[in-house]
């Protein structure tokens, strides 16, 4: 191999290149949380404009690794995610203990998706999601003090688990139905025998699994909930935006003969997802589980739009996956700094809280209403053509429901929006400074958020990206 | 003319109201703010004449910008004659509401930013000529409402605003299911493009009523009308006077804009469904309002009723009956607005709109009894005034169909006027006339700000009663036109 063959994975070598350092440091000698914190920002940053340096594409390993301009846009989003992730978690970190771990954590399960995004075969593929999900679990639990964090770390290893062998099932049965394993060997060899669609639907379950999608959700709201705000964070945005990115090529080419099984199946998965979703989430009391809630329901909004398998569906799914980044953020962002600084998870705790904290209430605000899908926030516009697209197979019935339940999900939206603004305060939080990091973090979520919309040409530059080389 | 700077003036001005923490400034920048829109679009009314002189077009100034080329959608804007006169509204209303709460002291900055955000909302909607353009103005207006409501409102104000914002983002999803399926249909979203486009009468017959029903929810058609009660009585009073003199217009504009003109044969085959429910609407909501004795909630009704006329008129989709409808937008716009700040002035300095509890408001506050009494007048329909103007033509238009039923539903229309003149009179009777109530000895009457506001608008009220035809020089071209191509479109298949 030259030198040139091995840019075209230097994202991948730039992470390895972290883990190793972050390693040997660690060795040498013992930095403070708050130099740890800097630093890291500081080299996450550096990450993703190295991703975006000098761009080489092709393929690696005897064609198993693929990089293609959209993969690299794809890694430099989730990239992106875990720096913001990094920045609005100061809080949180500086009381962490044994923070370095919780970066090797995050950046390991990073790593893993990067290998699973450019996957080729599906042992590789198998690999890589092994070693994004089984890290996670270990962040799940970080937070040692509290009850629920070990059982969260534990739920999720248990499901993983339990996902991870449907997964491997449905590989097992594939290859043994045509001797390969590559994604290209499959496209020709799968067919369209009852064996082959038993094995599809036990990898769809996999994926379902993993984007928790109803009824595969219900290790979400305890594992979202007990969880280090970080954690969950990476877990309902970077996680699920991995899976999204995979099921694009897996299901519109290497399963493309399927699609009388896959294309009732997500719509069934959506619709559960939006509906059930929702009801829970009307009822629940504390934020991160209304936002574990949201965000499966706003999986069945992306699978309403991955199941229209046109172009414009794939774009508006990734499309949105980017607006939900910075909605999502922004919203577990402002959670991450309450819960650090005064231990509050509640709704009902924040009550008043725009007299106190009149910025982390509009950045919360900003992204709720991003979240159910309001101008001038971009998530009106992720919506839009999610459900533009979902519409394109004359499926009316189906926007019919999702757009019924874009109703219902501003009710829970507005419910905390009421009691941030409208609420009298029950508890005076006392002022407190936001750390320079935090702040940038917050506000960078928000600009985005308001921003994206009116950026078309990036719809447009996704829609290439997805069609031009792909 | 740069249609733009209606964009750019109000989020302008809501950016330097944000950035200003000092009330002071907050509200000089709202006042010069909403004072130079006004001056813009009587401008835009000039340039706009001398343009349709000179040639005349379907749509004036306007303006493309890519946006999401890969469905085609273009930023479009543009104005023709009911565009503008809604503008020209909209510009009056919010001038008049920054100028009532002048003294606005509970979080005057957030106060005045919201509400000039949703002026902002309301031009973008009027000038919109693509109609993801027009959607995306038509749900940007939710925040605000919300907000304004529930930290400013009085009385059961959480509710309300939860129930208003439900309630239209109902209405939201439904005209999202037809803009699919007329993107579907047409793949465009471009109004000059689809009003070419004659699509299937099966598919009319099944997505005009999502569209209609949808805008419908924002007109207050019945029975989609109960969040207007609610929200307009619990909204402070510059929020009522923008939901109710700006806000349902929009439904009212929708549905003829976008549903009746582009689905003409659904117009057509649920004419008489629309007739009957706007029927109902004018006169359930009259005789309803006869039973309030909170003045807001009086006002609110009335609304119902009123804004029935102008679904009566797109329901009988004739030329003198659209023509109505666009009247009595404006109309109803200005002469709720006046009402509202009327009640807001009386409750700021009573605390009190129970109609029992007042009387004799004319010995010691004579301005503000008189707007008051005048904007009840214009209610009943008063010659001279504009909701005679407009409600007699929407009747007249009515008139011109000479279906039995029709008829039947126009002379009951008709007939609640008596009802309107039985509240209006009773409560002017007992609030303002009469005996001076006791304790209401030391009330001062409107000062300067709140005097400019009303006669703001009563100017309008009277130019458009005594001189109809300046307004329907400017909307009858388009009014005429926009039944025209939709019935030419009738005839030929």
């Amino acid at each position: 191999m030259q030198l040139n063959d091995w840019l075209i994975m230097k994202q991948e070598l730039l992470l390895v290149a972290i883990i190793l350092g972050i390693l040997v440091v660690w060795l040498w000698k013992e930095p403070s949380n708050e130099a740890w914190i800097n630093g890291m920002n500081l080299v996450l940053f550096f990450n993703i404009i190295g991703g975006l340096w000098d761009f080489n594409y092709g393929t690696l390993f005897g064609e198993s690794f693929l990089v293609t301009p959209l993969i690299l846009a794809e890694k430099t989003i989730l990239n992106l995610a875990v720096w913001i992730i990094a920045l609005f978690s100061y809080d949180w970190c500086k009381k962490a203990n044994n923070l370095p771990e919780f970066y090797l954590l995050l950046i390991t399960s990073l790593l893993g998706m990067f290998l699973m995004l450019s996957s080729q075969n599906i042992l590789l593929f198998f690999l890589g999601l092994e070693m994004s999900s089984l890290p996670l679990a270990a962040a799940a639990g970080f937070d040692f003090g509290r009850r629920h964090s070990p059982e969260a770390a534990m739920k999720l290893v248990i499901s993983s688990a339990f996902s991870s062998a449907l997964l491997l099932f449905g590989i097992s049965w594939l290859y043994g139905l045509t001797g390969t394993l590559d994604f290209s060997g499959l496209i020709t060899h799968i067919g369209h025998s009852p064996l082959s669609i038993l094995a599809f639907l036990l990898i769809l379950s996999g994926f379902a699994f993993k984007i928790s999608a109803v009824p595969f959700h219900l290790w979400t709201a305890d594992v979202y909930q007990g969880a280090p705000t970080a954690v969950t964070a990476f877990l309902s945005v970077v996680s699920k935006s991995a899976i999204f990115m995979v099921m694009i090529p897996v299901l519109y080419q290497t399963f493309e003969e399927q699609i009388d099984i896959w294309y009732p199946g997500l719509i069934i998965l959506a619709l559960a997802s939006i509906l059930i979703a929702n009801f829970f989430a009307i009822k629940q009391l504390n934020l991160k589980r209304l936002l574990a809630f949201s965000s499966i329901a706003q999986v069945g909004f992306l699978l309403i739009a991955l199941a229209a398998h046109t172009q414009e569906g794939a774009t508006s799914v990734l499309f949105f996956l980017l607006i939900y980044l910075f909605s999502n953020l922004a919203a577990f962002g402002v959670v991450s700094v309450l819960s650090a600084q005064y231990g509050i998870e509640e709704i009902s705790d924040l009550s008043g809280m725009y007299r106190t904290h009149p910025f982390l209430s509009w950045i919360l605000t900003i992204a709720l209403f991003s979240l159910a899908g309001i101008p001038p926030t971009a998530g009106f516009f992720g919506k839009f053509f999610l459900l533009l697209s979902g519409s394109s197979g004359g499926n009316y019935w189906v926007i019919g429901i999702a757009a019924a339940n874009m109703v219902i999900s501003l009710y829970y939206y507005l419910r905390v929006v009421k009691t941030i603004f409208l609420n009298q305060p029950v508890q005076s939080l006392p002022q407190h400074t936001l750390s320079f990091s935090v702040k940038f973090a917050l506000l960078f979520c928000a600009v985005g958020i308001v921003l994206i919309g009116f950026f078309g040409f990036l719809y447009e530059h996704l829609f290439q990206l997805l069609t031009g080389i792909n | 003319m740069n249609l733009l700077q209606f964009l750019a003036v109000p989020l302008v001005t809501c950016l330097l109201i944000a950035g200003t923490p000092r009330a002071v400034y907050n509200r000089m920048f709202a006042l010069v703010g909403t004072a130079v829109q006004l001056f813009l679009v009587i401008y835009l009314i000039r340039q706009f004449i001398a343009a349709r002189i000179q040639q005349p077009a379907e749509v004036y100034f306007l303006q493309q910008f890519e946006w999401f080329p890969t469905w085609g959608i273009q930023f479009q804007i543009g104005v023709d004659g009911i565009s503008l006169s809604m503008m020209l509204l909209t510009a009056l209303v919010v001038l008049a509401g920054v100028l009532v709460s002048w003294n606005q002291e509970k979080m005057s900055r957030e106060f005045f930013f919201l509400l000039v955000f949703l002026s902002l909302g309301a031009y973008g909607f009027f000038m919109s000529r693509d109609i993801f353009t027009l959607f995306f103005f038509l749900e940007l207006a939710v925040l605000p409402k919300f907000l304004l409501i529930g930290i400013w409102g009085s009385g059961r104000k959480e509710y309300s605003a939860m129930k208003l914002a439900l309630m239209l983002m109902a209405g939201s999803a439904l005209v999202f299911i037809g803009l699919a399926a007329i993107y579907q249909q047409a793949h465009s979203f471009d109004l000059a493009i689809l009003s070419r486009h004659a699509f299937p009468v099966s598919f009319q017959y099944l997505f005009f009523p999502f569209l209609f029903l949808g805008f419908g929810f924002f007109a207050a058609l019945f029975p989609f009308h109960t969040w207007v009660p609610d929200g307009h009585a619990s909204a402070p009073t510059a929020a009522s006077m923008f939901l109710a003199g700006v806000s349902m217009k929009l439904g009212g504009y929708g549905c003829l804009r976008v549903a009746s003109f582009l689905m003409p044969e659904a117009a057509q085959y649920y004419g008489p469904a629309i007739i009957a429910l706007s029927a109902i609407a004018i006169f359930y909501g009259a005789f309803v309002t006869l039973m309030q004795t909170d003045l807001k909630y009086m006002n609110a009704y009335s609304s119902v009723s009123h804004c029935g006329f102008v679904m009566l008129g797109i329901g009988i989709f004739n030329v003198t009956s659209v023509n109505g409808a666009v009247l009595q937008m404006i109309s109803h716009g200005l002469m709720t607005a006046l009402f509202f700040a009327a009640i807001g002035m009386i409750y700021e300095r009573t605390h009190t709109r129970q109609v029992n509890e007042l009387g004799g408001l004319l010995k010691n506050m004579p301005i503000i009894s008189t707007v008051f009494i005048l904007a009840g007048l214009c209610s009943l329909g008063l010659p001279g005034m504009s909701g005679f103007v407009a409600e007699m033509t929407v009747f007249t238009g009515a008139w011109q169909n000479t279906s039995g039923w029709i008829r039947l539903a126009t002379i009951l229309s008709c007939a609640s006027i008596v009802v309107t003149a039985v509240y209006i009179l009773r409560a002017a009777g007992k609030a303002v006339m009469g005996p001076l109530a006791a304790g209401w000895q030391n009330l001062k009457d409107a000062a300067w700000q709140e005097q400019l506001a009303a006669g703001l608008l009563l100017v309008g009220i009277f130019v458009m009663g005594l001189a109809p035809f300046l307004l329907q020089y400017l909307t009858g071209n388009e009014a005429d036109g926009l039944v025209r191509s939709a019935s030419s479109q009738l005839i030929n298949k």
